[in-house]
């Protein structure tokens, strides 16, 4: 993969160029984006609804087939995907859905590992109708992260969680992160999911890169930090929302 | 309404000795499970037989007493009549069945994973569902004569049906989202085949099991009548030519036998091969 010019002296996770995808005759979803990620980065990609950001993610994962489109898709060997439904087999174990397909040594080892490393230790052998949404999620991760990803694709991953779970959630990922290291691009539409969590926030707006904002808030992001309550205002306003009173208060 | 809701006290209505009934049942559902329950109704109308049958209501012509039922059937089995009849019958349906099981099946995995396999065999299935078994038997009569291969093909024929339609419908219900996971996974077409599409299909295998079960049962029935030397039918046949209620009744019951137990055996695979389900049912 050959690096860009004045862009990163890291070698990119992820080259997208050019990228044309259309569903209808009418107008395309995503319109020539251009998108870099280096190896190791933390993106996440926010949008409103219809901004072609699950488009591109699903470009990303090879899921779009029979989509019509141009560009061209650079990503690694190694890819994993994280929905927003947890798209455990009914039917199958909860470890033997970790290490569904799994390849190389003793895979049924490293699902366990995979497993307590998510916090469900002891539930390899529940059905997954038998773990509530959060722990779901987490058995989710595990299937992903066994497989050791160099690309982490999630797509609104913690969008149907509630707001307690989603914080454990959220600083749960962040450990996973710190410990493997993955690219990741995170498709969200909460905004200060992708404040906390993020070391680059992407807006997409109508179909190509609206803005590229480089989140400078260290290890500890707290939302009363002036900072933090500024980029989302400037966040929000990209996405064309304009702040409440809540704001002043904060 | 509004107004008492409000002036309800708020405080304090969680008294000990309330019980919340809302726990105990769930208020959509069927309820739980009484043990014994479907029997009552069989009970109920072997009771109605033996009162009409000692008060003389029911003439012995017409059924025979329940009690004579039961003489005649230890006699049966004492002479080895029935015992030899019934591994007869048992055998030929079951032969039938795993015959019609295994090529429904067959089908069903080439037709539902494969667009040429459904073309060619989705219509000629179909048109064989239109015609009932039962229908092919002079056609088959022919073509294999009387004996033992044109039962147990008649008996498969009407069992492949029900197993190919269902297992079909449960192939193709299977949620495509799992066929993408699968994708992103990486997983083979064999590893595809077991994880996702068998699994996904068995309730839908299950179901077709019922209907095939049964239908292996109706047929046995007819063949069994039209031209056999052996099995339960025959001994009813030739009951029937003397005028011997009782051994019909002998036989009738022995096929109610053998219809509950093969449906028993099957909720009891169900129940072990669906334990990932939670259903009404269940729970």
């Amino acid at each position: 993969m050959a690096t860009h010019a004045g862009e990163s002296l890291k070698e990119p996770a992820v080259r997208v160029e050019g990228l044309h995808r259309s569903f209808s005759e009418a107008g395309g979803v995503l319109n020539g984006l251009d998108l870099t990620i280096d190896s190791g980065e933390f993106v996440a990609l926010i949008g409103r609804s219809g901004s072609g950001k699950s488009t591109l993610l699903r470009a990303l994962a090879g899921l779009d087939r029979s989509v019509a489109g141009s560009g061209v898709v650079d990503v690694p060997e190694r890819v994993s995907v994280v929905f927003q439904d947890s798209r455990l087999l009914p039917w199958r174990r909860v470890l033997d859905n970790v290490v569904l397909g799994l390849s190389g040594p003793d895979p049924r080892a490293r699902g366990l590992e995979a497993l307590s490393e998510v916090g469900l230790e002891g539930r390899d052998k529940a059905w997954p109708h038998e773990l509530s949404g959060g722990e779901q999620q987490r058995a989710a991760l595990a299937r992903s992260l066994v497989r050791d990803p160099q690309l982490l694709l999630a797509d609104e991953p913690f969008g149907a969680l509630d707001a307690l779970t989603r914080i454990k959630m959220h600083k749960l990922l962040k450990k996973l992160y710190a410990a493997h290291n993955p690219a990741i691009l995170l498709v969200t539409h909460d905004v200060d999911e992708a404040i906390a969590l993020a070391d680059r926030v992407i807006v997409l707006v109508d179909g190509v890169v609206g803005s590229d904002i480089r989140i400078d808030l260290g290890a500890k992001r707290s939302p009363g930090d002036p900072r933090f309550a500024s980029l989302r205002a400037q966040l929000l306003a990209e996405l064309g929302v304009v702040e409440s009173v809540e704001e002043e208060v904060a | 309404m509004a107004t008492t809701a409000l002036e309800a006290p708020i405080v304090g209505v969680v008294s000990e000795k309330t019980v919340d009934e809302r726990v105990v049942r769930r208020r959509l559902g069927p309820g739980p499970r009484v043990p014994g329950t479907l029997w009552i109704g069989p009970i109920l109308l072997l009771g109605l037989w033996i009162v009409a049958s000692a008060t003389g209501v029911l003439d012995p012509r017409t059924l025979s007493e329940p009690w004579v039922v039961v003489e005649t059937a230890q006699s049966l089995i004492a002479d080895g009549r029935l015992p030899e009849a019934l591994a007869t019958s048992a055998y030929r349906a079951s032969l039938g069945l795993l015959i019609g099981v295994g090529v429904g099946l067959v089908l069903a995995l080439i037709s539902g994973l494969s667009r040429v396999g459904e073309a060619l065999i989705d219509g000629p299935v179909q048109v064989k569902r239109a015609i009932p078994s039962l229908a092919l038997m002079p056609l088959l009569i022919l073509w294999l004569g009387i004996g033992e291969p044109m039962k147990v093909i008649t008996i498969a024929l009407g069992v492949l049906i029900p197993i190919y339609i269902h297992t079909h419908n449960g192939l193709r219900g299977i949620d495509s989202r799992y066929a993408e996971l699968a994708e992103t996974v990486s997983l083979s077409r064999g590893a595809f085949v077991r994880h996702v599409v068998l699994p996904g299909a068995t309730p839908g295998f299950l179901l077709g099991l019922r209907f095939a079960v049964l239908n292996a049962l109706l047929s046995l029935v007819v063949v069994e009548q039209v031209n056999a030397t052996s099995g339960i039918g025959h001994m009813i046949t030739l009951a029937s030519s003397y005028g011997q209620t009782e051994i019909i009744v002998v036989g009738l019951v022995v096929y109610a036998l053998l219809g509950l137990v093969a449906d028993g055996i099957v909720r009891i695979i169900e129940r072990k091969a669906l334990a990932w389900r939670r259903t009404l049912e269940s729970h």
